[in-house]
């Protein structure tokens, strides 16, 4: 088993954002993680990548456990993630982002970059070889020497990917990879989570549209208030009265 | 014994001088989250404006002081408006930056106005008052009881008025306060004009003790930080009871320990509150 | 063509001793070059990880002191002062930026600017050691390398430019390289950098000894230079006076260091006899360079050359 999440909770304050939450990411899987808006999906990807220190519960990755881990830590171990709102460096060139992906793999340090050392111009081309690499996967090599911020939304979104691709992570959590992205993109997109599953890749996504989450997940845990309410085959997902009653309950909420 | 009441008495007036410019700093901390590093030398512009109004204008103690809060009050105004309001959605260190080029201006307009010399500013109450074998100069407790009067009042000002209550709001929650029909904008405005006219009183109230000069400002403004983050970042009270517990930690410090560190003290304290609390004392949320 | 550039400016600071009449002029020159070393360290911290040290003087102040220490009263020689003035400058950058940086914005730049006014306030009062507010003079000048003499204006000069060169070599190789980048990555962006598994801490206090190191290093080349030392160069005003420097020339722009001290000593010395009216016009110039200008003289050559190239 590549994830282990074991009664996992999170509470900020008075308010349980989730809570005692299990489940298994088996390598080589997708799995999705549906539910309502504010039902706990973002924060328990926080929990997973060690951005918030959960409450409650442990975090096994590759048989060790991660729970109290400094995110960057986390990251080296080899989990890679978005976040919702697209998360970029968004001064610098689109190659640079790619190449600070890849950065925790080059150990060049001050002296190195002052001396000019082997090291540092092996790792030098290294580090621009996986960037170009990342970029190239997610379709926007031709952008490299763009700034970040200043390309289309969408590319945006495909930078997010290259960046968490550049890690060469064995797990990559996507948060709304494709929320604000037309249903054409979408469908491309769909394409580049599918490729990465092809590569290898492990892959927890967060989705509202559920065309996407239906075409690509393996298996979908469905999170309500911050519990987990189903877990199982998108076809089983689908006919879960329970899973119904949380979405329409959220509609006629809203 | 003796000595213990007279640093007592010492302590209480620095308290109540830097209680004033410290509550300035922390309101407009606290509303706006700006460190305004130019306060301490609108306090100094404070000075000079009393200053002016009681050896060139001659009109008085009193009148000069009412002279400086109102044009200090005035300046406040117009450093919100100008130079910190665009500022908002800068970079916080923008913000730094630009508190910087204000108080290089305004102790250059001093120097250029006042030249840059140490300045005695005269007091009508010089005379020296005994009690209980203690002494003390009128002046000195004209400070400590202005201080007091001046608290009291900028708290019934927050807690009993309405506009005093659009402050407290704007602080709690500005996007909130500004959808129940307050106008951020005026109350930053106003805070600013508060502040600095606080601080305005503060420079006119110790100036006749100790001598004013156009970098008078520097010290003050670095204690003034001190003794927020003492008091929790924002706090009006936690400003008060910081600048005070400062204020005799500095005068007993001075008196038993030693008179050259003595203005280390409030830099030693903000150092070991923010090596151990690295958000501060009393910081807000997690 | 801004290869063409530096090499001109190379060429003229290479001639300058040649070129203006009087010492006077040189020692202008080369004040601004060390006050220009120190705005690159000033830089670094600031301008690629977007942290303001406020307390940056007293860096430069311990590295200035270290020198006229260990010459005066342990007798060392320069070059191993000037050394141990770096080391000692960065050992403290250390230890101040492991407590320091764990405080984040505002509180990152009270508290150095405390520990900065602490160490002044040592400096000042510590008066067996620093001479108090007289300070420490009579420094002696670097010993000669075999036929090279450092005890004139001019040796002395060329000392202070290759210091320059080296801060600005430095530069430009720490930016371009690896390290350099996850420096302005980290300011831009810290959560994406951590997620990207870079230890955000330690790259913070990397940036911050280099930039203390360039304090030191300006301080130790200030006490050569001078010959004598006190306290006022250590002070928050000293450190604001960098930052305006460092804003107005460009922040995070290679040339913005040097352009900035260049020019504003320049004008200030030009504007004689309104030496002390100059900030008059810097101040309300900071404010409104912050609002409308953040990229300062450099950042904004550098977009125009790039739209020239563009066309
Ligand atoms: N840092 C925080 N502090 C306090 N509450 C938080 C914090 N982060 C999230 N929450 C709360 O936790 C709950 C779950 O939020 P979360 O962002 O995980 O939801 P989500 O499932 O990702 O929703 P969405 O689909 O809208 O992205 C929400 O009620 C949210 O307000
Ligand atoms: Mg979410």
């Amino acid at each position: 088993m590549l994830l282990q999440v074991r009664n996992v909770t999170k509470r900020f304050g008075g308010l349980t954002a989730v809570d005692d939450v299990s489940f298994d990411v088996p390598a080589g899987h997708i799995k999705a993680i549906i539910g309502p808006n504010g039902a706990g999906k973002s924060t328990l990807f926080h929990l997973i990548s060690g951005y918030h220190p959960a409450t409650r519960g442990t975090l096994t990755f590759e048989g060790a456990e991660i729970t109290h881990l400094p995110m960057h830590e986390i990251a080296r171990r080899g989990i890679a993630r978005t976040f919702q709102t697209t998360s970029l460096f968004s001064h610098q060139t689109v190659l640079d982002n790619a190449t600070m992906g890849y950065r925790m793999h080059a150990a060049t340090n001050v002296f190195d970059a002052l001396l000019r050392t082997p090291r540092a111009r092996r790792e030098e081309t290294e580090s621009r070889e996986a960037a170009y690499e990342a970029l190239r996967f997610a379709g926007i090599a031709p952008l490299a020497n763009r700034i970040a911020g200043s390309i289309p939304q969408e590319a945006q979104k495909r930078l997010a990917i290259a960046i968490a691709v550049a890690a060469k992570p064995k797990l990559v959590l996507l948060d709304e990879p494709v929320a604000g992205v037309t249903s054409e993109e979408t469908v491309e997109h769909a394409e580049l989570i599918r490729h990465m599953a092809n590569e290898g890749y492990t892959i927890c996504l967060v989705e509202h549209k559920m065309t996407l989450v239906m075409g690509l997940a393996d298996s979908i845990v469905v999170l309500h208030h911050g519990k987990k309410i189903a877990e199982g085959t998108p076809a089983e997902i689908s006919a879960d009265p329970a899973v119904i009653e949380a979405y329409l309950g959220a509609a006629t909420h809203a | 014994m003796h000595l213990f009441f007279q640093e007592l008495l010492n302590g209480l007036v620095v308290g109540s001088l830097y209680a004033l410019v410290a509550l300035g700093l922390a309101l407009v901390y606290g509303t706006m989250q700006i460190p305004n590093f130019a306060h301490g030398h609108l306090y100094m512009l404070g000075a000079y404006v009393a200053f002016f109004g009681v050896t060139v204008a001659h009109v008085g103690y009193w009148p000069a002081m009412l002279l400086a809060i109102v044009v200090l009050a005035l300046v406040g105004v117009v450093l919100e408006r100008l130079v910190f309001r665009p500022l908002r959605n800068a970079p916080e260190v923008n913000t730094i930056i630009a508190a910087v080029g204000v108080l290089f201006f305004l102790q250059t307009l001093a120097q250029v106005w006042f030249g840059g010399d140490y300045r005695v500013f005269p007091t009508p109450y010089d005379k020296v008052v005994h009690f209980a074998g203690l002494v003390a100069t009128q002046q000195q407790l004209i400070v400590i009881a202005a201080a007091a009067v001046l608290m009291v009042a900028l708290f019934w000002f927050l807690k009993r008025t309405l506009t005093g209550a659009t402050i407290e709001a704007v602080a709690q929650n500005r996007a909130g306060a500004a959808l129940v029909g307050i106008d951020p904008n005026r109350v930053s405005m106003m805070v600013f004009a508060i502040s600095a006219g606080l601080a305005a009183a503060a420079a006119t109230l110790i100036a006749s003790i100790s001598l004013i000069s156009p970098s008078m400002g520097f010290t003050v403004i670095l204690k003034a930080f001190a003794i927020i983050v003492l008091g929790g970042m924002g706090s009006v009270p936690g400003a008060i009871i910081g600048a005070y517990i400062l204020a005799f930690a500095e005068s007993f410090g001075g008196t038993y320990i030693s008179s050259n560190y003595q203005d280390a003290i409030a830099f030693g304290v903000l150092v070991l509150i923010l090596t151990f609390k690295p958000t501060g004392l009393f910081a807000k949320g997690t | 063509m801004r290869r063409v550039l530096w090499i001109i400016a190379a060429a003229v600071a290479v001639a300058i001793p040649f070129l203006v009449p009087k010492t006077f002029y040189l020692q202008i020159v080369a004040g601004a070059y060390i006050t220009a070393i120190a705005v690159y360290g000033l830089n670094v911290i600031l301008g690629y990880t977007g942290l303001l040290n406020l307390g940056h003087a007293a860096f430069f102040g311990i590295g200035a002191y270290a020198v006229a220490l260990l010459e005066t009263k342990a007798g060392w020689p320069f070059w191993p002062a000037l050394l141990a003035g770096c080391a000692a400058s960065v050992v403290l950058g250390a230890m101040v930026g492991s407590v320091s940086l764990r405080t984040r914005g505002n509180y990152f730049a009270i508290f150095t600017a405390a520990v900065g006014v602490m160490i002044a306030i040592v400096f000042t009062n510590w008066q067996e050691l620093t001479g108090g507010n007289i300070g420490i003079v009579n420094i002696p000048p670097p010993p000669s390398i075999g036929p090279l003499a450092f005890d004139g204006d001019v040796p002395k000069y060329y000392l202070v430019l290759g210091a320059l060169a080296l801060t600005i070599l430095i530069c430009r190789l720490v930016r371009h390289s690896l390290v350099g980048r996850t420096f302005v990555a980290i300011a831009d962006n810290e959560d994406l950098a951590r997620a990207a598994g870079i230890d955000v801490a330690r790259v913070r206090l990397t940036a911050f000894m280099l930039s203390t190191f360039l304090a030191g290093l300006a301080g130790g080349m200030f006490a050569m230079y001078n010959g004598n030392l006190g306290p006022d160069q250590t002070g928050l005003d000293i450190t604001f006076e960098q930052l305006l420097y460092l804003v107005i020339g460009g922040i995070g722009t290679i040339a913005g260091p040097l352009v900035g001290t260049l020019v504003l000593v320049g004008i200030s010395h030009e504007l004689q006899g309104m030496q002390q009216y100059r900030f008059l016009i810097f101040g309300p110039l900071l404010v409104l360079l912050v609002r409308f200008f953040p990229l300062g003289i450099a950042g904004g050559f550098s977009r125009l050359t790039a739209r020239w190239a563009a066309r």
